[in-house]
């Protein structure tokens, strides 16, 4: 379908992308707070805007850093200096930064702010994340590391056995999708991984959680990302003739009964009593953007989606509808989803490239997409890019989608 | 000197040897099955709630996905630093009757090598870990046939 210029053919209406920035991926050893303001002053450069004009801010929480990172909004606020911005803070695992987008576009879209920063970061521990300490029985995650020793590696393994007896993928489909991610990765002055990997280098690699190996599961990062969003009116007053648009914001929950093993539960719900959804949770987190933003697969030029591992990444082409169920590895094969390719996944280099700093990244996916819509991405742009998706899942039941245009 | 046998969950599991049972509670008005068990309120939207009575589980399922765990998982998992890290596997399982899947760990001794989606497996008594007062015991998924 085609796409009205003005802004004007979304459900809820537009908001603009005035600005993207981020603090590169690594294991740099600092602060998460060093790390977003380092992406909220680049955010605010790539905008043309001062700090001060800004009328609310929005950070997307960390678990880790304790108290300031709770109230993330407002530490970045006082680290950027106090300039009596509306504050806000909000968590949603591996969803925050989709929370946090769409907390500030609801600001927009409502009238209370005109322009309004997002930032998100993390700097992540050594290992396995693990849950917050003491004895607490009522507490899923920590039910799951208790009772089962199950790490978010173990659940990666589960659905990518599951792929390969029920769709007939193998563990050289997944290691493909590392190949491609890690050579789009080297490609991006951002991510922390930036040398191509082979398709030996993945299957020589230790098993983690069987059938996956290490290369096949993402690390744990620092880094940060940052957005300055801003009414249609505004950008067109700052002189923004043409930006980035944000169309649709998904962060849908699942609907009863949930019948996928999501982490970090230790069963599925049943569905002796009541019929499963006609969609599994992650297909209704992308379906849910897809109709607010008026748009389908066909009309996508990329997505950004979660690969915490290559297995996952397949499931993500089923789920966003880029193939039929059970087609996401036949479609990797036929290089649709390479740079180059039809439908390009991951061009940023994806979490296979980056590995995981939790609150930035599903911002870090939305700045991926404005470069690449801007046709600003470098070697690895995808040519004419017009419309891209970004997917995610937070633990807990929490959608992640963006949709954005130019 | 014996260790006190106690679960490392209340009221997850009961019985023993072929009596075993992992124990959920079940919705009087819509029929939903819950494990870990909802003990207050019925979670499906289209159900008005009614009380939730305790129920024992189908004993035997098949395999919805296996994998295992090749490093030492992290606090609060309880593993003995001094030894060797000792894999092993965790199964899915899909309980036809209740319509839910139910992670496990397998038996001690079953790897994924004795795996296979679709296989089926029962539900036995098991030891998580020991101390020097206890034994935490849990529940394991064991392929039907196969005696400890
Ligand atoms: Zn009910």
């Amino acid at each position: 379908m085609a796409l009205a210029a003005d802004g004007g053919a979304g459900v809820t209406g537009e908001v603009a992308v005035l600005g993207a920035g981020m603090h590169p991926w690594g294991k740099w050893g600092r602060g998460f707070v060093e790390y977003g303001v380092a992406a909220a002053r680049a955010a605010l450069a790539d905008a043309g805007l001062e700090w001060r004009e800004i009328g609310s801010i929005v950070g997307a929480a960390t678990v880790r850093g304790g108290y300031p990172g709770y109230v993330s909004g407002a530490t970045f606020a006082k680290a950027l200096g106090w300039q009596g911005a509306r504050v806000t803070s909000v968590y949603a695992a591996c969803a925050s930064g989709a929370q946090a987008v769409g907390t500030a576009r609801a600001q927009i879209l409502s009238g209370l702010a005109d322009v309004v920063l997002v930032v998100g970061a993390d700097a992540a521990p050594k290992g396995f994340f693990r849950p917050a300490g003491g004895e607490r029985p009522d507490d899923p995650d920590w039910l799951r590391f208790r009772v089962l020793g199950a790490t978010n590696p173990t659940y990666f393994g589960l659905y990518a056995r599951r792929r390969i007896a029920v769709h007939g993928d193998s563990p050289a489909d997944f290691a493909q999708v590392k190949v491609k991610n890690a050579a789009a990765g080297a490609l991006n002055p951002n991510a922390r991984y930036r040398t191509r990997v082979s398709a030996e280098e993945v299957a020589a690699s230790p098993v983690v959680a069987d059938p996956l190996r290490l290369l096949d599961i993402c690390a744990t990062s620092d880094g940060g990302a940052a957005l300055v969003l801003s009414s249609m009116d505004f950008a067109r007053r700052h002189g923004a003739a043409r930006p980035v648009r944000i169309r649709a914001v998904s962060t849908v929950t699942p609907r009863f009964p949930n019948t996928v093993l999501d982490l970090p539960d230790i069963a599925t719900d049943s569905w002796a009593a009541v019929a499963p959804p006609d969609a599994t949770f992650r297909a209704s987190i992308a379906r849910a953007a897809y109709e607010e933003a008026g748009i389908g697969p066909e009309d996508l030029s990329l997505a950004e989606v979660y690969d915490l591992s290559t297995a996952l990444e397949l499931q993500w082409y089923e789920d966003l509808g880029l193939c039929g169920e059970g087609e996401g590895a036949k479609l990797l094969r036929e290089g649709t989803t390479s740079l180059g390719g039809r439908i390009p996944v991951n061009a940023s280099g994806g979490l296979a490239s980056f590995g995981e700093a939790v609150p930035a990244q599903a911002i870090a996916q939305v700045c991926e997409l404005t470069w690449q819509l801007r046709e600003r991405a470098g070697d690895r742009q995808v040519a004419g890019a017009r419309v891209g998706i970004t997917a995610n899942q937070g633990l807990f039941g929490h959608g992640s989608s963006v949709i954005a245009v130019r | 000197m014996s260790r006190t046998r106690t679960p490392v969950v209340d009221g997850w599991f009961t019985g023993a040897g072929d009596g075993f049972r992992l124990l959920g509670t079940r919705c009087t008005a819509c029929g939903s099955v819950f494990f870990p068990r909802e003990e207050t309120h019925c979670r499906n939207p289209g159900c008005a709630g009614g009380a939730l009575d305790e129920v024992p589980l189908s004993r035997r399922g098949r395999v919805w996905s296996f994998t295992d765990s090749r490093y030492r998982p992290p606090s609060p998992y309880v593993s003995d630093p001094e030894l060797p890290w000792e894999p092993y596997a965790l199964i899915a399982v899909e309980l036809e009757a209740e319509r839910i899947v139910v992670l496990g760990q397998a038996a001690p001794g079953v790897t994924v090598a004795d795996l296979a989606v679709g296989m089926e497996v029962e539900v036995v008594p098991g030891v998580l870990h020991e101390d020097a007062e206890t034994a935490w015991t849990t529940w394991h998924w064991r392929p039907t046939g196969v005696r400890a």
